[in-house]
């Protein structure tokens, strides 16, 4: 009973003993690694594709996946840029683009447990669809002149006690999402429907309602990124977050969540991303060359996934 | 011959098998019992080289082997037949029955597909099997499947074939095939392990049995000098009593009416209605559609025409929680498939159906939920150490038994129960039939849909019988015997009785 305990908690460590490793090795080649101001400088990175990776391990819990979440991103974060620009209130604003966010998620949901379509499929189409519309929308162009308001300055440049705004942001909706996740019914069904969707429905649990719900939440998420992002870089660009869907897949995966869906915890996903931008960062200050940078990061992703199997196995 | 003995082994410090002997003669049937947990499983998996063994010896024709891997057993003709089938359904039968053996022009790699086909038919049509391997595998009946499966241990020279419920799923008419074919093969020199947990079945076909329980070995007798009784007293360890307990219970008023129920072709017209207090059963062949009949009441499956009453109310039941809300329960066939999330604690499966009671705001109060959880577990005398174990660790028996305590937190007035023993030992087997009678007791209509006779004729106070979708009878209980419920079973009409 102990014994089988300590195992799993072993396995849930695993992810985080990577990450000390890989930071470890990055400060030993370059000591630089280890300042506040360049660790800051990761979480504030990490902080954008962690939201986006928490939305993605619900959806990944189910059963299902997100592949449509970097073209919510563009799509939400032109929409709130042009709004800016045309000098509509930053807090209107925001909310707006993250209602739009829950609709486009919403969509895909609705796609895939009314219309029965595979979740892979379904968020392909919506990907092009989101992309495409956001092109349409932007005409190609990016979208900059968004003014002054403090407001939605603070959400991506701002700082709170010496903290990045985004990171604050990012550590909330952990807590929140981490709530959710392992302490209310809502979690406990996400996992319900992902360990055995037949059981569930037979259980009276609606399971078009949870899968809608996931979807939905992702999308807000994807939004809440979006807003951070055009915030920074004080623009929208059309193709903002493209492959950002495989970094969140990463993310839940380094994290140890699987994908056939039941199995896993948001606490994976936050190191998994962390894992991902110590790698980005770290890589770029050993002076990996970038292209070089991407077979480093397959690799690990591979290794990660390998280790977790032998366990299982 | 296979001659096993003082085998022990020890799973970290779990000793799961401990001096255990079994031996298999040359062209013998010889049958392994013992309830859920006794160890034969393992047992078996020690003889395939699945396991190594810690200690023992196991000798085949006199000499001592060590399996390193399932592949070296097969070498000395050592098959499995498992539970669940190793048929792949997109294949060709001819392609099944060579899979990982195909014959081919050499190294080249490319398949001599016409010698394959002639030979699965000339190796099937010794199987009494007649049927065109071109076809999919897919598309037989799961009676044809397990044929193809023992044709194809034949095709390996196999000369021993472990069976593990190999009737579990078939009809009465597939196991006399299957009967027939293990005799064909017996009498030529070819040995069988048979696993099962029909009594019946065992004292029809086999020559010995082995009986192991809590991992040791019990004894071995020879059918001809046994009895029933013996066998299950050996097994359990202690005088069972009645093998159906007995139920008091006033039969109450009507509880629920089902008439004229369709769905397409799977099931026409079924008509019945169950009192409170009363146990209906279903029985029928696997595929007569009884299945279907709890699945379109519970509103798991479309119906195409009929009503639902419920105390003499017309209710619309569209989807499963309508159906909760009318307070039936449905502990499903397949366990495994539908009942449970395998990968939950047994709290977790337990609190499925009513995370409500558990929450008020939507936040899970853990240590409720750890009361009522306790409160099943000795109720219904499930045996685990802890509620928070997952449910996978434990045996089919008790794992049934959380899917009832599943249900039981609905406080079910209908309870509908799909094979509610399949693959559960017989001390279990009888606990759970005392549950559904404590349960008829206060008041809740139970139908019970099962495969074995017996089991039927024990608990149901009336039952419907039911022949390819279509209900043939219904037999009050003094009616009631395996002849007469076989004949409407397979489509026999009132009146003329074989």
């Amino acid at each position: 009973m102990f014994k089988s305990n300590s195992k799993a908690l072993l396995s849930k460590l695993g992810p985080l003993l990577g990450l000390l490793l890989i930071v470890i090795i990055v400060t030993i080649l370059n000591p630089s690694f280890a300042t506040a101001s360049n660790i800051l400088n990761v979480l504030r990175q990490v902080s954008i594709s962690a939201l986006i990776a928490f939305g993605m391990t619900f959806i990944i819990l189910t059963g299902g996946i997100d592949l449509s979440v970097g073209s919510t991103l563009a799509l939400t974060g032109a929409v709130a840029a042009s709004m800016l620009a045309s000098g509509m209130d930053p807090i209107l604003t925001m909310f707006v683009a993250l209602i739009l966010g829950t609709i486009l998620g919403a969509i895909n949901g609705i796609i895939i447990a009314k219309g029965k379509v595979a979740p892979f499929i379904a968020t392909l189409a919506t990907m092009t669809i989101y992309r495409g519309l956001t092109l349409v929308y932007t005409e190609g162009r990016p979208i900059s002149g968004l003014g002054d308001s403090i407001s939605f300055q603070m959400l991506g440049k701002g700082y709170f006690f010496g903290i990045p705004v985004p990171v604050v942001t990012t550590a909330l909706a952990f807590g929140v999402l981490y709530f959710i996740l392992h302490k209310t019914t809502f979690g406990r069904r996400v996992y319900a429907v992902g360990g055995n969707e037949d059981a569930s429905r037979l259980s009276g649990i609606s399971v078009d309602r949870v899968k809608i719900a996931v979807y939905s939440l992702t999308g807000t998420l994807a939004a809440l990124s979006a807003l951070i992002l055009t915030s920074r870089l004080n623009s929208a660009q059309p193709t903002a977050g493209t492959s950002y869907e495989l970094d969140a897949i990463a993310a839940v995966v380094l994290g140890g969540t699987s994908l056939t869906g039941g199995r896993g915890w948001i606490f994976g996903t936050l190191v998994g991303a962390l894992i991902i931008g110590v790698l980005n960062n770290g890589l770029n200050l050993i002076g990996v060359s970038s292209f070089f940078q991407q077979v480093v990061k397959g690799a690990v992703i591979l290794i990660a996934v390998l280790i977790d199997r032998k366990k299982t196995v | 011959m296979i001659e096993m003995s003082g085998i022990s082994k020890a799973f970290s410090g779990n000793v799961v098998l401990q001096d255990v002997q079994f031996s298999i003669a040359d062209g013998e049937i010889h049958a392994l019992m013992g309830e859920n947990g006794a160890g034969k499983s393992t047992l078996m998996k020690i003889l395939t080289g699945i396991y190594a063994r810690d200690t023992g010896e196991v000798k085949v024709d006199g000499q001592p082997v060590v399996f390193h891997s399932p592949k070296e057993a097969e070498a000395l003709g050592i098959a499995v037949i498992h539970q669940e089938l190793n048929i792949l359904p997109a294949l060709t039968v001819a392609e099944n029955l060579f899979l990982g053996n195909e014959k081919t022009y050499g190294p080249t790699g490319i398949l001599k597909t016409r010698e394959m086909n002639k030979e699965a038919t000339r190796i099937l049509a010794k199987l009494g099997l007649e049927l065109d391997v071109r076809q999919l595998a897919g598309e037989l009946s799961v009676g044809k499947q397990q044929i193809i499966e023992i044709a194809k241990a034949i095709a390996s020279d196999a000369k021993y074939i472990i069976m593990d419920e190999p009737t579990a799923a078939l009809t009465d008419r597939e196991i006399e095939t299957l009967f027939s074919t293990i005799h064909e093969l017996k009498a030529k020199g070819i040995s069988f392990v048979y696993i099962s947990h029909r009594m019946e079945e065992i004292f029809a076909i086999c020559d010995r049995i082995t009986i192991l329980r809590d991992g040791q070995y019990v004894g071995v007798r020879t059918i001809k000098d046994t009895t029933f009784d013996e066998i299950v007293q050996m097994m359990v360890g202690r005088e069972l009593g009645e093998r159906f307990p007995e139920r008091n219970v006033k039969i109450g008023e009507v509880k629920l009416e089902v008439k004229n129920l369709s769905c397409d072709h799977v099931c026409q017209n079924i008509d019945f209605s169950v009192r409170k207090g009363e146990v209906l059963g279903i029985a029928g062949l696997m595929g007569a559609g009884r299945t279907e009949v709890a699945q379109a009441i519970f509103g798991y499956r479309k119906k195409t025409a009929g009503e639902i009453v419920i105390d003499g109310q017309k209710v619309s039941i569209a989807n499963p929680i309508q159906a909760m809300n009318h307070k039936i329960a449905f502990v499903t066939e397949d366990r495994k498939s539908e009942g449970l999330v395998l990968d939950f604690s047994i709290k977790e499966n337990m609190m499925l159906t009513n995370l409500e009671k558990i929450s008020k705001t939507g936040i899970v109060n853990k240590v409720r939920e750890e009361d009522i959880c306790q409160g099943y577990i000795e109720q219904l005398r499930i045996r685990t150490s802890s509620a928070n174990l997952a449910v996978k660790s434990l045996s089919g028996g008790n794992q049934q038994k959380v899917v009832i305590a599943k249900w039981l937190g609905t406080e079910p007035e209908i309870l509908i129960l799909d094979e509610p023993t399949r693959g559960v030992d017989i001390g279990a087997k009888k606990e759970i039939y005392t549950i559904i009678n404590e349960l008829a007791e206060q008041g809740v209509a139970v139908i019970m849909i099962s495969s074995e006779l017996p089991e039927v004729i024990g608990m149901a106070d009336r039952v419907l019988v039911m022949h390819e979708g279509k209900q043939t009878a219904i037999l009050q209980q003094d009616e009631l015997t395996q002849e007469t419920i076989m004949h409407y079973a397979t489509g026999g009409e009132k009146g003329v009785q074989i």
